[in-house]
């Protein structure tokens, strides 16, 4: 056996036994656990129920599902909104602040973002840093009501996702060969069209990469909804933790997640589908 | 030098990149339906000067007019002209169809007449079976086809052609000049060619306009800068050349006689120098004639000894040492009733020319 070869088992077992021992255990424990009972809060019994499941078609857990893909799918859109347009310009930036900028949008990463999460706090609380600038300068008379609203929470998921929606973003872009641009302007396209048909098309890679990774966190993201939400909106994430935490009620937490990891395996099959179609052929 | 039928005028024409130069006050003229090549090597300023007549690059002085239309500061996607790019630069998220009817959407032609543009474009580069592959599936001289067929379906004034043939081999090259000059001829519409292929730009075009640092060195038919280069950049870039150094001696009736590499040399043809003039003299190596020295008294012009020969099958190429010490090449014809036509290394060759085919530039 030669050396390459060598370091390729013990790497590949490697990863191999780290994914067996903390991803698929814990996910069959998880399994098992969503078909036991729970009579008395914190205790599981191992007899076989299907009522767990049963429990999530009450409205209330539907409507707790439905808000937090809401939640995700506007985030996503925010992201996406405001993304685009700076993974765009950094890609067509040619100076020097080029490296400064990107290494901007990764600075955030070296504080915890549950800290960053309580700093936005400070921000938009009642007599927090906005409220005070908005009426010194006299736009508004009275403070804002911004904390503890559905706003604060998609501010705060927005805040936090932002760079994983330009990172991918920003690295189809950079790749974008400018001549395509050239041709399309010289085959008579405006600046518009030029934009809407061929540089769109062509960073739908990166569109469906990022929207991946600001759309899965949302939907598992519990403390910032905490943190800024209050007790009045709850999502997914916190559904869960609330059943293992405070009700501890783990049969119930684990149905739950599982229904939510099965719905992120269709997102990531419909993702994967997508690139098939244009990413692969489009890089 | 201008004139009513030109479809491109470009007037002192500046342009430089970061303080570095590249076009200077250059002015040019381009007949409508002319196959005009942009000669230079690479950084000669002739992709800027492209680029500036599709609007792709802004001049930074002059003015460039189109079809008698003053287009210095209208972008690309209102000149009436189409690029093929060297990286052919084809949609990779279309297929060939689409990419051929881009140009054509964009100027909101109905869906039918599209539809038939497009296919005819696809038989003139003759790839109607391919409308409905993607790009990157196609060979390269295929994509080069869909370029060339992209930037003729929309029948644009000019057609601007960037170095199209470089990225291909060259069995396919000499197949594809062949076939851009009948789609050339066949659409009648303006060829403007940039390469650094002088062998390219000799065989294709109707004028040669060769270009060094910026500026246009000679502009002619390729037949005038092959056998007249107006300096030595031209003479040395186009093709290969001998220079030998020469001193007007005498003239006798407008004939001259020189001093060539230290031996008297009568020429016949007429020159415009004076006596004591110092120039240049230019050969070809196919119009130089070597001979066998059988006796060794004759006195021959020029003499040199066999430094190598290379067999080239059509031709016998033959390096010369002159006496004078200055090394020339010569390439001669096989000739089927000469049996001795071969030199042996170190043989003792007379040097000559066919009369009046030699180029005499000023020795500066």
């Amino acid at each position: 056996m030669t050396e390459k070869n060598r370091f390729k088992t013990f790497s590949v077992t490697l990863i191999s036994v780290w994914l067996i021992l903390l991803v698929l255990v814990p996910t069959l424990m998880v399994i098992a656990v969503s078909f036991m009972t729970s009579n008395t809060p914190g205790e599981i019994s191992p007899v076989f129920t299907l009522s767990n499941y049963k429990a999530i078609r009450d409205p209330l857990f539907l409507q707790v599902l439905a808000d937090s893909f809401e939640m995700a799918f506007i985030t996503t859109a925010l992201c996406l909104l405001v993304g685009y347009p700076f993974a765009y310009n950094l890609s067509k930036y040619k100076g020097k602040f080029k490296s400064l900028l990107l290494v901007l949008i990764i600075i955030p990463f070296w504080t915890s973002s549950l800290i960053r999460t309580y700093a936005i706090i400070i921000i938009i609380k009642t007599n927090g840093v906005l409220n005070n600038i908005l009426m010194a300068v006299g736009i508004i008379d009275e403070p804002l009501r911004l904390m503890y609203t559905e706003t604060a929470v998609l501010v705060g998921m927005v805040y936090s996702l932002l760079p994983f929606m330009i990172l991918p973003l920003y690295a189809v872009l950079e790749k974008l060969d400018g001549k395509l641009i050239e041709a399309a302007k010289d085959l008579g396209a405006g600046r518009m069209r030029t934009f809407w048909h061929v540089v769109i098309p062509l960073s739908m890679p990166g569109v469906i990469a990022g929207s991946m990774l600001v759309f899965l966190p949302t939907l598992c993201l519990f403390y910032i909804s905490d943190v800024l939400g209050g007790a009045k909106s709850l999502l997914i994430g916190n559904f869960i933790r609330n059943q293992f935490l405070l009700t501890r009620n783990w049969p119930m937490g684990a149905a739950a997640s599982m229904i939510l990891t099965v719905l992120m395996f269709i997102v990531i099959y419909i993702y994967y589908r997508s690139t098939k179609k244009t990413g692969r052929e489009a890089i | 030098m201008s004139s009513e039928n030109d479809i491109v005028k470009l007037e002192s024409i500046s342009k430089s990149f970061g303080g570095h130069g590249v076009v200077y006050n250059l002015d040019l003229c381009i007949k409508d339906g002319e196959f005009v090549t942009l000669l230079g090597p690479s950084g000669c300023g002739k992709t800027t000067l492209l680029r500036i007549i599709a609007g792709l690059e802004t001049q930074d002085f002059g003015k460039v007019f189109i079809g008698g239309k003053d287009v210095s500061i209208i972008p690309p996607n209102k000149r009436e002209v189409n690029t093929v790019f060297q990286s052919y630069a084809l949609f990779p998220h279309m297929t060939v169809f689409d990419n051929v009817a881009f140009g054509l959407k964009m100027s909101k032609v109905p869906k039918a007449e599209i539809k038939e543009r497009v296919k005819e474009a696809l038989d003139t580069v003759m790839l109607s079976n391919f409308a409905d592959r993607m790009p990157q599936n196609l060979s390269g001289g295929q994509q080069q086809r869909v370029a060339i067929a992209r930037a003729i379906v929309k029948r644009p004034k000019v057609l601007l052609l960037d170095e199209p043939l470089s990225a291909l081999d060259y069995k396919l090259r000499k197949q594809m000049q062949t076939e851009l000059k009948h789609i050339q001829r066949k659409l009648g519409i303006t060829f403007v060619f940039v390469t650094h292929d002088q062998e390219e730009a000799l065989s294709m075009s109707d004028r040669v306009v060769v270009m060094n640092e910026g500026v246009i060195q000679q502009d002619g038919s390729p037949k005038e800068v092959y056998e007249n280069p107006k300096n030595m950049f031209v003479a040395k870039f186009v093709g290969e050349i001998n220079v030998l150094q020469a001193v007007i001696e005498k003239t006798v009736n407008g004939k001259l006689r020189a001093n060539v590499e230290g031996r008297q040399c009568r020429l016949t043809k007429k020159h415009t120098y004076v006596e004591g003039d110092k120039v240049k003299l230019l050969l070809r190596p196919e119009d130089i004639r070597l001979e066998h020295i059988k006796d060794a008294d004759s006195d021959y012009p020029l003499q040199g000894i066999i430094e190598e020969t290379t067999y080239k099958g059509a031709t016998l190429d033959s390096t010369v040492r002159l006496d004078s010490g200055t090394q020339i090449m010569a390439s001669e014809f096989f000739d089927e009733d000469d049996p001795e036509f071969e030199y042996k290394t170190g043989e003792k060759v007379a040097v000559k020319w066919v009369d009046g085919w030699e180029v005499l530039l000023p020795d500066d």
